[in-house]
């Protein structure tokens, strides 16, 4: 039993990161693209949802070719003694990057839908532009962030294919619970994979459930 | 109407589903470019038959057949493998052959900024990673682990461990320089030679040696019978050979 624990915490820190990450990223992002006028903002936001199209394959080779020991922004990194191939670091970079679009489309989304009316009215009572976000335009969007942040919560959770290629398989250290899964199947050790699979589909069960207790209307209403 | 046309073409192009004339060998990884020679010069001799090759690292092979995926020829890494195949009943124990063997050799990056020149040099703290397959399904990885059992350097070097999905893999991490130091068979380190550098063949307790057999229940058991007959011929050794595999 206490084997399929081990990549569940990891799992777990690892997912916690990289959503952490995504609010702040993500929401700061949506608020900047719904608030800026130019042609080159489609550019900008088909650029920043292509995570959730790209085969994570796709995405991890990026990641390794940028981010290794000799890659661009890797020998550059080693140099400052930090290595972030086959590290759980990595895997949180790897889980962040699939799981940005969700809370990206959903923020801009919720942005978009507030009322600016609303906006001009806490100018014209003298609010200043970061009291307004953080007073009116943020509590007006937070449910539709929510849902974003729990929909990256269970895909960070569940990333496998970037994460495997950038953070390896390192018992303890990088082996995820997707990973652990895989390389149980792979060893023909059923009684580990069938553990782990229970786990993994009640953890995912229990996340829906207390979105669904957490996050207003938007969210409930996927609900089956 | 040409976007149609283009969608059907879409549908029906590229390779469709296994003919009758196709011969499914599965073969452990180490064996890619060679099978793959293998069974171009299989098809001039054999026309009207056509190999797919299947590779992946020995154990999950066997894992696809015991689980009745449609190989017909089942070439391991390793007797431990083949052994499990066997205990399985996915293969037919008369056919099984010893077709070649091979080395296991300790590779480092050609730029290393660590210098290894032998086992012993793993234990060094400036060595940080080192590469091999998983000793629960890899071949590779439980000839490095019987080897390195035996100098006793097992404890401190699985403590660097990566564990590679298969062998080429190792090679991959090692040709990137993400490790400091893998373990392969010297035919892969060939593969690969202006990447890494062979600092060590490695012995094994037990010694490297490759099975081949006839899946248990194909459908095309005289054409497996004879490309595992062509495997080890005079002209099957000729082409091993030509990527360093040795007669078993």
């Amino acid at each position: 039993m206490g084997a399929a624990w081990i990549p569940l915490a990891l799992s777990l820190k690892v997912a916690l990161w990289a959503t952490a990450i995504n609010l702040v990223l993500g929401v700061a992002v949506a608020f900047g693209l719904s608030r800026w006028r130019s042609p080159a903002r489609d550019v900008v936001d088909a650029v920043l949802t292509l995570p959730l199209v790209l085969p994570p394959t796709v995405l991890g080779y990026y990641l390794l070719v940028l981010l290794g020991r000799r890659g661009r922004v890797g020998a550059w990194l080693h140099e400052l003694g930090v290595d972030l191939v086959f590290t759980w670091q990595g895997a949180v970079i790897a889980a962040t990057l699939v799981a940005f679009p969700l809370v990206h489309k959903a923020a801009r989304a919720a942005f978009e839908a507030v009322d600016p009316q609303l906006e001009s009215a806490a100018r014209v009572l003298g609010l200043r532009e970061a009291a307004v976000f953080f007073r009116v335009s943020l509590p007006l969007a937070a449910r539709g962030i929510t849902a974003g942040v729990l929909l990256a919560f269970a895909r960070a959770l569940g990333e496998f294919g970037a994460t495997l290629m950038i953070a390896g398989n390192l018992p303890g250290r990088t082996q995820t619970l997707s990973v652990a899964i895989y390389t149980a199947v792979q060893a023909g050790d059923d009684r580990s994979a069938a553990l782990m699979v229970a786990v993994t589909s009640v953890t995912c069960v229990a996340v829906l459930l207390l979105a669904g207790r957490l996050a207003p209307d938007p969210v409930r209403r996927m609900r089956p | 109407m040409q976007l149609r046309s283009l969608l059907a073409l879409c549908l029906l192009a590229g390779p469709g589903l296994a003919s009758a004339a196709d011969l499914t060998v599965s073969a452990a990884s180490s064996l890619t470019d060679a099978f793959r020679a293998v069974g171009t010069a299989y098809e001039t001799t054999h026309p009207g038959t056509h190999v797919v090759l299947n590779v992946a690292a020995s154990d999950v092979l066997l894992r696809q057949i015991a689980n009745g995926a449609p190989a017909d020829v089942f070439a391991s890494a390793d007797q431990t493998a083949m052994d499990k195949a066997v205990a399985a009943g996915a293969i037919d124990v008369a056919t099984r052959r010893d077709f070649a063997s091979n080395r296991l050799v300790l590779i480092v990056p050609k730029d290393a900024s660590v210098h290894v020149g032998s086992t012993a040099d793993l234990r060094q703290p400036a060595v940080k990673r080192v590469a091999y397959g998983d000793p629960a399904s890899v071949p590779v990885g439980r000839y490095t682990q019987a080897a390195l059992q035996q100098q006793g350097l097992w404890e401190a070097v699985s403590a660097k461990g990566v564990l590679a999905q298969n062998v080429r893999q190792s090679l991959d991490y090692v040709a990137r320089g993400e490790v400091d130091a893998g373990f392969v068979f010297a035919t892969d380190a060939t593969v690969m030679k202006d990447r890494v550098n062979v600092v060590a063949t490695v012995p094994t307790p037990r010694p490297i040696r490759y099975p081949i057999a006839v899946v248990a229940g194909t459908a095309h058991a005289a054409d497996a019978a004879s490309f595992s007959a062509f495997v080890q011929s005079a002209d099957g050794r000729r082409i091993l050979a030509s990527f360093g595999f040795q007669a078993p």
